[in-house]
């Protein structure tokens, strides 16, 4: 009943399709793009882990080691920016463009041609922030926080990191418009909202929450700049500002933008666990309506992250039961995992494993964000190890390690080749024990007082240091292993099956083969 | 939903373009050129002007591609209903962009300018009194705020009669009178670029005669940040609605399918709205 039109009413792809660097650069194909996504998010996090390793060497002893203070200030800010805006974000947007169009039955997004820009803009991003290094008076050691007024005095590799922020942003806000609008305008006859796969709802909500976030970010960057330059008073007493107007604007996108990361993440477990304990997914209204509360509550508790900044203490205590609040959905969410898999007819492939670290790991973060958010406790962590400990197990165990078990998972259906299953263990594995090596310890560090931000610390923090300083060594030669496993599946892989996960019922598994054809779904799919 | 898939029963995908990433390098330029010309770097200059002429070259090419499809009528339903939810969604984002200014705006009066009067300050600034408006308790000039019932209000006036002749175009248009949509699109352009020149005006006054500068202390970062913005948004409206006129002129348009149309309009509305808060909350209150 239907076909697929292109402009030149072509159906033979390889006629006029370009080919060499230009396919890539001139694509509008969702899975050209969510490849390139993949691949400069996994790029991203190359360079954001040496940034990384930069940091924990210079920790590995007290005094200073290997790089001068404003150098490991500029380190810690990029390292950040890089690993948030670089390479977890990216990483989601590429599986959603990969996925989403295959798991809703349509031939490709909504806006192609602009989906080719939202990622041809991070280049140009990444190329301003790594650049930011190399400019006179080096990168711009501010924190990732940007907070004002250090940021009005930075020199002007800040206003590179500003610009980067800006094409980022926009970036962020033409991929989360093309998203949306696929899944509620593409999804093939038949394919109602309460169906498509929670990966996608996840990313409804995720995109929401980018396009309402992101232009205050930009708003937020936009008052540092003509601070800095136009003689505005924002952040200025002097002028009748306050240096705590910037935080309350960054933090309404900052904490927003947590779950931005954390959401789609919550997606890609939410199909793994359900393929390998061959069970559907337990309560998946309830996981829709818990991720939209936690979307609609991570509006209303942004000034969690400023209890020291000397606000009311009704305020305080407003922001601390309101963020609170947010552990009910996501109890239900962890509750809804742990019930899949309750009786479930388990195996422990790659994929299910690295969804198991983050089921176990994930919790974890949670339950240290929740000690964090208790305002008496929080003044005593506050910008501590302790919260660095806390938003890694989130980001790292949470975001990065949902994301690699989601690389195990689809690389069969994307390549059409098997990874080893072996390596795909011993990644696992090393990723998992490094990472709790890495960032357990500094839980211990933060309860001891140990200041975030800071390249030199007192004697008594040198051992953990030193663990966590050989964790992390660890954790990124593990990912060497992991770029190993991928390029040799790609190269060498054995032939994977249409459906390589039996328990996998969603539609990229049942209706197309592995790897799919270049237009998902010429015709929209007959769905039961 | 499913109602409005595949109406047309087909897809509609665009073939490889080479506009992203030429608009991707104008950004790459824009973004390299921005951060050196606020630091007065030379090359900053030519990188934005370079950078400026790749994203003019890219904007004639992509709108205008864009416009050569929809007019050959290989768009359906469907992406009609794509751009629909797209434009929605973007004109959501600017909203939120303009929030971050007001929020900056209401934190200032109800907030930061009250407490830097309070009892904790008072030995640092005793005399200051942080009443809005304000510059702040360092600021020893005095300036005087734009009066909303002068050129402001003229100004509410002209966008407003704006909304209004852009909705008689539409209405011209989906009655397939060609002449009248010219001609109240030619009366929005006209009410728009008088709105910015009224506001250039009211700019230059209030730097010249009433003190008021962008330096002005938060009073005058957020005056000017507020309605610069605004301003800034108008000019792209008035490049928008120049497009539109056109494409009308070129015939353009079907009387039941013109989105390109619907869109400016309403971008326009928005820009419309935005105006009525900054009235209210700048300029009146």
């Amino acid at each position: 009943m239907s076909a697929v039109l292109d402009t030149h009413g072509q159906h033979d792809e390889h006629a006029h399709h370009p080919s060499g660097i230009m396919r890539w650069v001139t694509t509008t194909n969702h899975k050209d793009i969510g490849t390139m996504y993949l691949w400069f998010s996994f790029t991203m996090f190359i360079v954001g882990g040496i940034m990384a390793l930069v940091i924990r060497t210079e920790l590995f002893a007290p005094g200073m080691q290997i790089v001068d203070p404003d150098r490991f200030n500029a380190m810690t800010t990029y390292h950040g920016l890089i690993m948030v805006f670089g390479a977890i974000m990216p990483a989601f947007v590429g599986f959603a463009n990969w996925l989403i169009p295959m798991q809703i039955g349509a031939p490709d997004m909504a806006f192609p041609r602009m989906n080719n820009l939202s990622f041809w803009l991070l280049p140009p991003a990444a190329l301003l922030l790594i650049a930011a290094q190399f400019v006179p008076g080096g990168g711009a050691g501010v924190g990732w926080t940007m907070y004002a007024p250090l940021t009005v005095q930075a020199p002007m590799s800040m206003d590179l990191t500003i610009f980067a922020v800006h094409i980022l942003g926009m970036s962020s806000i033409m991929g989360s418009i093309n998203i949306i609008t696929t899944i509620f305008n593409m999804r093939a006859p038949g394919m109602g909202m309460m169906r498509i796969p929670l990966f996608c709802w996840t990313w409804v909500i995720t995109a929401f929450l980018l396009i309402a976030v992101m232009p205050v970010l930009a708003g937020a960057v936009t008052m540092t700049l003509t601070d800095r330059h136009f003689g505005t008073a924002f952040f200025n007493a002097a002028g009748g500002g306050d240096p705590v107007l910037y935080q309350h604007i960054f933090w309404f996108f900052g904490h927003p933008e947590v779950y931005i990361i954390a959401i789609p993440a919550f997606g890609v477990i939410s199909q793994i666990i359900p393929a390998f304990s061959r069970k559907p997914l337990f309560g998946y209204t309830s996981m829709v309506y818990a991720t939209a509360s936690i979307a609609v509550l991570s509006f209303l508790v942004w000034a969690h992250h400023m209890y020291t900044v000397g606000m009311p203490v009704e305020a305080q205590l407003y922001f601390m039961y309101a963020t609170v609040l947010i552990a009910v959905p996501t109890g239900v969410k962890v509750f809804n995992w742990v019930a899949t898999i309750w009786r479930g007819s388990l195996t422990f492939e790659t994929p299910m494993l690295f969804a198991l670290g983050f089921l176990f790991l994930f919790t974890m973060g949670g339950f240290t964000g929740l000690v964090l958010s208790i305002v008496p406790i929080d003044v005593q962590l506050h910008d501590t190890y302790y919260v660095v400990a806390h938003f890694h197990y989130v980001m790292v165990a949470g975001a990065l390690f949902s994301a690699f078990g989601g690389i195990y998972f689809w690389l069969p259906k994307w390549t059409g080749r098997m990874y080893n299953e072996t390596l795909g263990k011993w990644h696992f594995w090393l990723s998992f024990i490094f990472f709790n090596v890495t960032f357990f310890v500094q839980h211990f560090l933060g309860l001891a007082g140990m200041p975030r931000r800071i390249p030199d610390y007192s004697l008594q923090f040198a051992e953990f240091n030193v663990i966590s300083s050989i964790g992390a060594w660890g954790f990124g030669l593990a990912q060497i292993l992991f770029l190993y496993i991928v390029v040799s599946t790609i190269r060498s892989g054995k032939p994977a099956e249409q459906r390589q996960w039996e328990g996998a019922d969603s539609l990229e598994w049942t209706h197309l083969p592995s790897p799919p054809p270049y237009h998902s779904f010429e015709t929209p799919p007959v769905l039961r | 939903m499913a109602s409005n898939t595949h109406s047309a029963g087909h897809y509609y995908l665009p073939a490889p373009s080479k506009w992203p990433i030429v608009a991707a390098t104008a950004m790459l330029l824009l973004g390299f050129g921005a951060a050196f010309t606020v630091n007065q770097m030379t090359v900053g200059y030519v990188l934005l002007a370079i950078g400026f002429a790749v994203l003019v070259y890219m904007l004639f090419g992509w709108f205008g591609t864009v416009a050569r499809e929809s007019e050959s009528g290989v768009m359906n339903e469907q992406v009609d209903v794509s751009f629909r939810w797209g434009m929605s969604w973007f004109i959501f984002s600017e909203v939120m962009f303009f929030a971050a200014f007001f929020g900056a705006l209401f934190y200032v009066r109800v907030f930061s300018a009250p407490w830097l009067a309070d009892i904790e300050q008072r030995l640092l600034w005793p005399d200051y009194g942080g009443t809005w408006p304000t510059a702040g308790p360092a600021f020893k000039e005095q300036f005087t705020p734009i009066a909303a019932w002068g050129l402001p209000a003229i100004n509410t006036l002209l966008l407003l009669t704006s909304g209004v002749t852009i909705t008689f175009a539409h209405w011209a248009l989906k009655e397939n009178k060609r002449g009248a949509l010219v001609g109240w699109l030619i009366a929005t352009i006209a009410l728009g670029v008088t709105f910015l020149f009224v506001q250039i005006y009211e700019y230059g006054h209030a730097y010249s005669d009433l003190n008021l500068k962008l330096s002005t202390g938060v009073f005058g970062s957020t005056f000017f940040m507020l309605t610069g913005f605004h301003g800034f948004h108008v000019t792209v409206g008035c490049i928008m609605l120049c497009a539109i006129l056109g494409r009308s002129i070129a015939g353009h348009f079907k009387p039941e399918d013109h989105f390109g149309f619907e869109g400016v309009a309403w971008y326009w509305h928005f820009v419309d709205v935005v105006w009525l808060l900054l009235f209210i909350l700048v300029y009146w209150l």
